[in-house]
């Protein structure tokens, strides 16, 4: 499981917003056994970031998910991603935010039974910029 | 013997309450069974589809969860997951949801203002479930005259059937 990215951030109105693109390269397996068992309906895959501010202890935003049906491939090989949502912050706790933790995670939908949420392996953690992109434009 | 038909009626109705409500005290959530009403989580839910919920007070609302909420001053649970959470350090959740199936947040679904879900407007997490079998309610409130028949029917057998 890895994620690479480029990332900046940027003023709007009066929060934090970051523009962040990534590469995922991932294996969804279950143990040893294929993940798309009998009772494997789909499986909901997201990547999430998590990090704490001085206006907030801990803060998570969903930056990009995606559904794999059962029979699509578990093997994510993802290049230049962009974020699907805007990754705003409750405040200005982005900049030079020393440790923004990426998380790719899957909610598993069986065909009848208990709904579990398996965090992946391989988090990366990101500095963010010291300072606000000012002339890129978007 | 009717006597004993109708407390025979009023045992299985008192038992049926008793589950309920201790399944409400061992989950934490005022309704730990709902019904899937709308298709914005298809394809993981559908309408009809019943979903077993926790609501544990310790329980940290996480990125990525599926939750029941109400809204403020509405009575409809809707079912969608959690996809931003800023927490502050005296436990104050501010969380924003959306459905898988629609294309924008939940900020529309919300009070007038409103732009943030707490820990107050949660009914319970979805820890598990059953497809198409919460059809039934569905049927029963679109079709009320088929709730009650139901109803008829069923208290007519209680009562009419005699012991051999």
């Amino acid at each position: 499981l890895r994620k690479n990215l480029e990332d900046f951030t940027g003023p709007r109105e009066k929060s934090d917003l970051a523009i962040v693109s990534f590469d995922i390269y991932a294996d969804i397996l279950n143990g040893e056994k294929n993940i798309f068992d009998w009772n494997v309906k789909q499986l909901f895959v997201y990547l999430s970031v998590e990090y704490s501010t001085k206006n907030n202890a801990l803060n998570q935003v969903v930056l990009w998910d995606k559904i794999l049906l059962r029979g699509d491939n578990p093997r994510l090989f993802l290049k230049d991603m962009k974020s699907k949502y805007f990754f705003f912050d409750d405040g200005n706790g982005l900049k030079a935010n020393r440790n923004v933790t990426f998380t790719l995670s899957w909610n598993v939908i069986p065909n009848a039974g208990i709904l579990p949420l398996i965090t992946g392996s391989g988090q990366l953690s990101v500095p963010f910029p010291d300072n606000y992109e000012t002339t890129k434009s978007y | 013997q009717l006597y004993y038909q109708v407390l025979n009626f009023a045992m299985i109705v008192s038992s049926a309450l008793m589950i309920w409500k201790g399944l409400i005290v061992v989950t934490g959530s005022e309704s730990p069974i709902v019904v899937v009403l709308s298709g914005s989580m298809e394809p993981a839910f559908h309408r009809g589809d019943l979903l077993f919920l926790t609501n544990f007070h310790d329980d940290p609302i996480k990125a990525g969860e599926i939750v029941v909420f109400k809204v403020e001053g509405r009575d409809i649970p809707i079912v969608h997951r959690v996809i931003k959470v800023h927490a502050k350090e005296n436990g104050y959740i501010k969380f924003l949801t959306k459905g898988d199936n629609n294309e924008v947040d939940d900020r529309g679904l919300y009070k007038e203002g409103q732009n943030w879900l707490e820990k107050k407007d949660v009914v319970g997490r979805a820890r598990g479930f059953l497809p198409y079998v919460g059809m039934v309610t569905i049927v029963m409130n679109d079709y009320p005259k088929f709730k009650y028949a139901l109803l008829a029917v069923m208290g007519a057998y209680v009562l009419l059937k005699r012991e051999s």
